[in-house]
This record gives structure tokens, sequence and C-alpha cells, in this order.
């Protein structure tokens, strides 16, 4: 294989921008596939991704462009998660390139997410040149986006094609930039065998699938490999590369492919992602830098609705870890809600992404709790606690200091909105930090963050008080000393384990007074009054009550009304089971996710 | 299930009205004179051809109860009545026709004396009729197309037709009702000793003219509590004025319990004929089609069901508990023994105690039944026997 006529590029940019669209145009227009065997969009394969519009977990495609110039160059798109949570994703993908078009909508500029992603491809010396969507809107002003990107974020733009990827206009200038624009890769095919793991994948037939881009050397058929970090060896049972959505053998990859390789290999930790493949005879000096392990940020409980369920979920969360090495469990029991698992995540997204998989993929109904950061307590006795669940925290007797994480958020909004989302960061306990204009309508907010302040509902209230003109980015920065206090919620005088929440004490009572109500909400009538009481420690700092019901009853009932009134009362019968018992209280499902909504309809 | 003299209900369904109530979400439309015909034919066919329909023999049947209903069965030529009852006489034997209860519903200024004494001539013994309301408002605010002085008409020709068993129909949580009003309607009715009272809460249901007016939260004309606080005025008023209540809606002075209504919650055998009318027959729950053509087209085959349900042993035992326990005196123990030879305690030992320490359910001569609490509760208790 040549490589001067392989390209090995991604596509960055903001949520919303028209990645997967163009990436769409891209796989279209190079000709491998038929207008009727593309599926809407053809890298997102799973549904969820469809319908949310967001690509969760990195995939390639192999696609063969002619160009003007005559010569037949193949194409190697690697797709890569656009969202913030998903951070670590992108960065394994733009390890298998050599270079990345960035996408900017030509009525919203550049975004936050725009920057943050820039900057992941500029750390790992990716060629990047940008491209202008969505020219075809109303209030398209690509000449205004062009010198914006130059201005904020220093590459040449003047000859960014105009395009529209939805009404496929300006797409071949696209594909003649991949040629002239992005680099060959520069690998020697007689070295010996050096790829980089970017992704994996398990198949029950294949075992793990290891998704490689080759640096150096050569692999196929019988080569014996070896996993550089993991030590795991095996021998190749099958190399080949991406088609749409299948995978498509060939004799061999060598320097500068991105393919795929299968060695039976049982066990997908060992194909881990950011590890290198070598030659287990004829080995390379060095392994590639490898990723950072990433980290969770975010926990929280997750049930199976109907108890008995419990070993489908174990089962489930065993299978997507395998493909989702980025979510972690273990187990957890708690009163109210009996066996589970406490899961971590990269942040809220990636939580919502995991409870809706879970939910269709898996076929499970689920009960999560309020989702809840790493606190750090530092124990008098000087033992430093992770904290992950809030039911776990020592009495406060036993508590010298609580530590909260802090992330660095970046915010882009328009110069209108700035007021209503400094009020909203203040309100979130944020420090302000600095605050820059970028061009005359649009500033840069800096601000430090609780972590806890964002993962309910920042995105939403984000949003909604800036008409969507706002973006925004975080890092982790670190821990700091705060007054944090457990709140725990009281349903008929019991206390209930999954609803506790630790909250800044500033905050506790306005939190424990809006979960009250939110929860009479959601209780439904019994035949008794329920008082619902948020405290802290034993001391009750909001009450609510649920009014006992008055009447239940279908007044009419004749002969032929008997098969349908009975419908009715085991759809209610049904409903109750899906409800979880406390004490004598039934309690939807749902109450337990009710601190997620407390900032709604306020 | 081969007991010998079964006692039967016969349903008889009329589909037609002057104009459809705005609350109104029953099987019934306005017509023309032909097409009331046809339905007559129809329904004239299905009665003499119901035994192969069914597959079933008539032998063992004995008729107690005929209810002619609808709809405004008042609204047909009463020469169609009169087929269709004389239809009946000739292909079921009764136990005895002259006690045989036969009921007709009736919309206060719909009937003539001439039609009343008509009815009574066939043999029809019961009257039901709807008055609602006494209040000249709430009537227009449900879209009847009568006032009160209509219905005093018909209740007064009716008495004198020697009509001795008469419904009336009421109805609470009108929009615009007040206590005051109701109390008032309330009055009127006891005043004319009418045999039997049925009274409901209005229920806005999807599909009429209500939903649309009042079918969100916001736009109920009560909220549940005061909804309540009216019915169980109305309880108390009738209560006080001799009337017992013996089923959630229902309540007789003297005895006077709707003989055939009581059978479909005892789960008697019944046959219903006409569009969408329902039938149990043994173990079997069947309903014709609610599609006029075809209805009209095939009334005897049994390609019209659409529903044509077969119980179980334990769906009878469930239904024989949800539907006996609508009444007041509720389930008896010793009944549901020889119906299924077993004690109900150990089939819903557990429920049973359950409902008993909730206050719901008591025990008393034999007879398992609701307490007045369980009565205003009564899904939960009846969602309770369902297995």
């Amino acid at each position: 294989m040549d490589q001067s006529k392989i390209r090995n590029f991604c596509i960055i940019a903001h949520i919303d921008h028209g990645k997967s669209t163009l990436a769409d145009r891209i796989i279209e227009s190079t000709g491998l596939l038929t207008s009727r065997e593309m599926q809407a969009q053809v890298l997102d394969n799973m549904d969820l991704e469809r319908e949310r519009g967001i690509t969760i977990k990195s995939q390639a495609v192999r696609t063969v462009y002619k160009a003007k110039n005559g010569e037949e160059y193949i194409f190697n798109l690697i797709d890569t998660p656009g969202h913030v949570d998903f951070n670590y994703e992108v960065s394994r993908s733009l390890a298998a390139c050599d270079g990345a078009i960035l996408v900017v909508d030509a009525a919203q500029g550049i975004e936050a997410q725009t920057l943050a992603n820039v900057y992941l491809a500029l750390d790992h010396d990716l060629d990047v040149f940008p491209v202008i969507n969505k020219i075809d809107l109303p209030s398209a002003d690509p000449e205004r986006v062009v010198n914006e990107i130059e201005d904020v974020i220093g590459i040449e733009a003047q000859d960014a094609p105009r395009i529209s990827a939805k009404n496929g206009i300006g797409i071949d200038e696209v594909l003649e930039q991949v040629v002239n624009k992005i680099p060959a890769p520069k690998g020697d095919r007689n070295k010996p065998l050096k790829a980089l793991i970017f992704d994996s994948l398990y198949d029950s037939y294949k075992g793990a699938i290891a998704f490689v881009r080759l640096m150096d050397g050569c692999v196929k058929k019988g080569t014996p490999i070896r996993m550089m970090a993991t030590g795991a060896t095996a021998e190749v049972v099958e190399v080949g590369y991406f088609g749409a959505g299948q995978f498509i053998p060939c004799d061999e990859l060598s320097a500068g492919m991105v393919g795929y390789i299968t060695a039976s290999i049982k066990n997908v930790r060992d194909t881990a992602v950011g590890d290198t493949i070598t030659n287990a005879e004829n080995p390379c000096k060095e392994a590639l830098p490898g990723y950072k392990k990433v980290l969770s940020m975010v926990y929280c409980g997750m049930y199976p609705a109907d108890g008995a369920k419990y070993p489908d979920l174990r089962d489930a969360l065993e299978k997507l870890q395998l493909n989702d090495a980025s979510l972690n469990y273990e187990p957890e029991t708690s009163v109210a809600l009996g066996f589970g698992f406490r899961c971590g995540f990269l942040g809220l997204l990636h939580l919502e992404v995991v409870q809706e998989r879970l939910e269709r993929e898996y076929n499970l109904d689920l009960v999560t709790t309020a989702p809840s950061v790493i606190y750090k307590v530092h124990k008098t006795d000087g033992e430093v606690i992770d904290l992950t669940n809030p039911t776990n925290l020592p009495d406060p007797s036993e508590i010298e200091y609580m530590e909260e994480p802090i992330v660095s958020a970046e915010i882009m909004v328009t110069k209108d909105f700035v007021g209503p989302i400094m009020e909203l960061c203040q309100e979130r306990r944020g420090r302000y930090l600095s605050m820059e204009y970028m061009e005359e309508t649009r500033a840069l907010l800096k601000y430090e963050l609780p972590l806890n302040e964002i993962i309910y509902d920042f995105f939403d209230a984000l949003k909604s008080r800036s008409r969507g003109y706002a973006s925004f980015d975080y890092e982790m920065k670190g821990y700091e000393k705060s007054e944090l206090v457990k709140l725990d919620i009281l349903i008929n005088r019991e206390e209930v384990d999954a609803l506790s929440f630790i909250v800044h004490a500033e905050s506790a009572y306005e939190r424990g007074r809006r979960m009250c109500e939110r929860l009479k909400e959601e209780i439904p009538r019994h035949l008794f009054e329920i008082p619902i009481q948020a405290a802290i420690g034993s001391k009750i700092i909001a009450r609510e009550t649920v009014k006992a019901m008055r009447k239940d009853v279908l007044a009419k009932c004749y002969g032929g009304d008997i098969t349908r009134k009975k419908k009715l009362l085991e759809k209610q019968k049904e409903g109750k089971k899906r409800m979880r018992q406390i004490g004598n209280v039934e309690i939807p499902q749902k109450a337990f996710m009710s601190v997620l909504k407390l900032d709604e309809d306020k | 299930m081969n007991k010998k003299d079964r006692s039967l209900g016969i349903y008889v369904h009329i589909p037609f009205c002057v104009k459809k109530c705005d609350y109104c979400d029953f099987l019934s439309m306005p017509a023309g004179e032909s097409e009331k015909t046809d339905y007559v034919r129809a329904l004239i066919k299905e009665i003499e051809e119901c035994w192969e329909k069914y597959g079933c023999t008539g032998t063992e049947f004995k008729v107690e109860t005929v209810y002619i209903g609808g709809g405004t069965p008042s609204c047909i030529n009463p020469a169609h009545i009169e087929r269709i009852l004389g239809c009946i006489d000739k292909e079921f034997e009764h136990a005895d026709r002259e006690k045989t209860e036969i009921t007709i519903e009736v919309n206060p200024g719909t009937v003539t004396d001439g039609m009343l004494k008509t009815y009574r001539e066939l043999g029809i013994n019961r009257l039901s009729t709807g008055l609602q309301s006494a209040n000249e408002n709430e009537l227009k605010a449900l879209g009847r197309i009568h006032s009160l002085d209509d219905f005093l008409r018909t209740y007064y020709a009716a008495r004198e037709a020697g009509f001795s068993n008469i419904n009336v129909d009421l109805m609470t949580a009108i929009p615009g009702q007040t206590e005051k009003s109701l109390a008032h309607t309330i009055g009127l009715v006891t005043d004319l000793l009418p045999e039997h009272v049925s009274a409901y809460s209005l229920i806005i249901e999807e599909g009429t003219p209500f939903y649309e007016r009042y079918g969100t939260e916001e736009k109920r004309p009560f909220d549940g509590d005061e909804e309540r606080d009216l019915y169980h005025m109305t309880v108390r008023l009738l209560e006080e004025s001799g009337y017992e209540r013996y089923e959630i809606s229902n309540f007789a002075r003297d005895g006077f319990w709707s003989r055939h209504n009581t059978a479909y919650w005892t789960r008697r055998d019944y046959f219903g004929f006409g569009l969408g009318a329902s039938s149990l027959i043994g173990n079997v729950r069947y309903r014709n089609t609610r599609d006029f053509e075809s209805y009209v087209n095939r009334p005897a085959s049994p390609d019209i069901f659409d529903e044509n349900i077969i119980l179980s042993r334990d769906d009878c035992m469930d239904e024989f508990m949800f539907l006996g326990l609508r009444m007041s005196r509720g389930v008896s123990k010793a009944g549901f023994e020889s119906e299924f030879g077993i004690k109900p305690e150990a089939v819903y030992g557990r429920e049973i105690d359950k409902f008993k320490n909730e206050g719901l359910l008591r025990e008393e001569g034999g007879y398992l039944s609701p307490t007045d609490r369980g009565t205003d509760y009564g899904n939960y208790v009846f969602a309770g026997f369902l297995r």
C-alpha cells in the first residue's frame, strides 16, 4: 500500500454543527455506497445516537476517492464524539489521525466545544483545516466566521470551503482539501509492527476486535502479536478495514493504514484502548504513548425496577463495559431500592446515554438515584474517604472537613446574555475569573464552579437563560474545602436512603424545600395522609403533605363494561407493581430522579 | 357449567337517540326511520338465530329479566318494541312471564301517554328515566334536550299508565352545580317516591364534546374533593329519605333492586342483543361489533364478535369477587364455595386480611362486604382481587 495515497483524518465540531452529516456526504461522494444503502447517518449506527444527534462511540470508515488529479486515495474517516463528556474518546480518535476537518456553523460561529476540540487536535500535532457549514441558513455569515476562526483560533481560513452538508453543497471542495491539506502517513512498513489500539469492540463470534492505526510494520493472518501494556499475546486470525457499518477482511494491514485485528481474544481488557500492538517475535523498541486512564466524575446508583432483574442488570453492565471502558460500577445495596450498582460516569450525558442503552438495548426498567460527584471526606482520625454514595457519609462527629471537586469552566455567550449567565454562575457558587470579548458581540466567560452544581441541570439552565446562545466546556481543576451537609428525605417518617444527597450548607434549605414540593407532586395519593420531610441530621428543615385520597372507584359497571373495567383495574394494579414500597407508601420510580428537576418551572 | 334452569337476563340495545348528549360516550346516534327499521330487522334475526351464533341450546335457560336500553329505546316506534319482545317470547322460556322484570329506558319528553300505555300492555313493568338534574342551567350544561317539566310530565304519565317500578337517574358534579342545587334536585326526586335512583358523578370521557370543554386538569368543574363531597351528600340525602344504597351508584326503597343489573354483579348468564351488546354465557364473554353496517348485514354471524373471551376458573373467581363487592351486601362466602368448590379465604386470604385491617372490608352473616370507606376506594379493593 502506497502511504502517499492514504489520508487518515477526523472531523471535529461543536455539537449540532453538522459533523455527522458531513461524514455521510463524504461517504456518499466517495461512492462506496449507493444512496439506497445509506442509512440516514451511516456512522451513527446506534439508535440512540441517531435520535439525539450525537456520536457516542468512535468509529471508523474507509472509502475510496478519485481526486481531480486522477489518482485514487484511501480515506480513513475516524468519527469522534463531540461532547465534552467524551473528551477522552476524542483524544484517542485523534491519535489515530494525521489531520482533522474543523466544521464550524456559518451562523453560530465558534463555540466552546469548537475551541476545546481544536486545542485537543493541535495537541496531537494534527493539521487542521476549517470548513464553514450551513451556508444556506438565512442567518449564515461565513465571512464573519472566517475572520473569527483566524482571530480566535489562529488558523488560516480564507480558503475554507463554504458548504452545506445537508444539501450537498461544496462537498467536492472538502474532498480535494482532504487530499491536499491533510498529510499522508509517514510510517515505515519495514520496521517492526507498531499499531495503536484506538478502540475495541467485543463480538461474540470473533472475540475482541481491536481497531488499530498502524504506525510502522505490517500485520496479517498468522502474525504472532503482543499487546505491550497488558503483555497478552495471540495469533492474528483476521485483519481488515472498515466498510460502512461492516468489517471487510483483507490480506494485510501495513504502515499508515487503519483497520481491525481479530485474534480470538476472549477478554476485551486484553485489547485495552491506547495500548500498542507489536510483533511478538520481532517487537518494536518503544510503545506509543498511551492515554491517561479516564476517571469517573459522576456517580449514581442504578437499580432494576424489578428486583428479580438484578442478574440481568449485572450482565448488561458487564457487556456495556466491554465497549465502554469509561464506565465503571460496583455492587451496592439500598434499603429502599434493594440490590443494584453504584456506577461511575464521565459526566451527566454519559450517565444518560448508559441509562438509555441499558433500558433500550437490554430491555431493563431502571431506577436511577440522584447523581453525585466524588467528595473527599477528611475524618478526625486522619483517614480520607472518597465518597461516591451520600448514604456512606460518616457521622458528622467523625468528620474533620470535606472537600468537593471544582472545575474550570469556559462559557461562550453573546453579549446580550452575559448578565443572565453571570447570574446563573453566581447562583451555582461560581467564582468569576475573567471575561474577554472575542469579537464585538461575543464574550468568553471563565469561571470556577463546583462540579456538583453543574451535574444536574446546568446545561438546561444555560440554554434557557441564553435562549440557546451559550456554549459551555469544562475541565477538572481539583478539590476545595467546602461546607457540605447531607440532606435526608423522610417519607411517612421513614428515611429513604436512595433520596439522600449532599448539598452545600447554604442551599440546603432551598433544596430541601423544593425536593419536598417535587416529591409531593410525584407521590400519588394513598388511603392515608403522607408527610414528606427534608432533614439535616435530626433537624427537619422542610415539610409537605400528600393528602389522603378521597375516592378511587368506577361508578358504573354493567353488562357491557365488565371486560373494559377489568382491564382498567389490571392497569392500575400493573402501575402499582412498578412502584417502590417504602414502609406502606408506594413511590413511583421516577420520584427517585426528582432531585434532577429541582430547577425546572421555578 | 351444566346447571339446570339457568336463570337468564336479556339485554337489548337500541343505539338511537334524538340528539347525543355532550357527555355521552355510549354507542348511540340520531337516525332516520329506515335505518331504525333495518336495525330492528337485524336485531330480530340475531335473536332468532342466537342459538347457532352462540352454539348452545335454549332448553336450560329461564328468562328472569329483560332490559331494553340504549341510546333511547323510546325514540323508536313502540311497534318495534312489540316485535322484539314478541320474538324473545318466541325464542326463550320465561321462569314466569308475569314476574319477568322488563325494563325500558325512556327519555323525558320522548314518550307519549299512548306509548307508555303500549309498553304496559307489552308486559314492560319497569321504567328507567334520566332526570339528571332539576336545574335548567345544569340540564343545558349537559346538553340534554328535556326540561324539568318534561320529566315531571313523563313521570306522572308513567304512574298513570300503571308503572309501579320506576328508576330515576341523577347526576352529580355537573358544571355549575352547587350543594344547594343538588339538594334541591334530590329533594324534588325523593318527594316523587320513585322506587329506584341511580346517582352518578359526571365522568368526563375522552371523545365527547365535554372532554374538549372540561378535559384538562385546570378546566375540570370540580376537584376530587369537591366531587366527593357532593356525592357523599347525595348518599346521605337519599339514605335519609329511605333509600338503601345497595350498589356503588344504585339506591332502592322497599327492596326494589334492579334485578337485571344485580345479575351482572352476581355473574349470572345474560344474552346481549344489538349493536355492541355484550353477553356472558357460561365462561365466555362476547361482544358484538360496534360497526353499524357489519351488524345490520350479519347480525347472527359469529364473525361479528369484537370480543370472545374464554374465562379461566381463576378469572371467574376474580370476577365473582370484584363484581360482587360492588354491592353493599358484598359476596356470599357460601355462594363462592358452591360455585368454585373452594373457600374464598383459601384463594384471597392475604388480600381479605389486608383489606379488613385497612377498614375496607368487613365480614357479617356469611358475607364479605365493603365498608363505606371500602366503597369509596372500590378500585383499590377490586384490583386486589385480580390475579
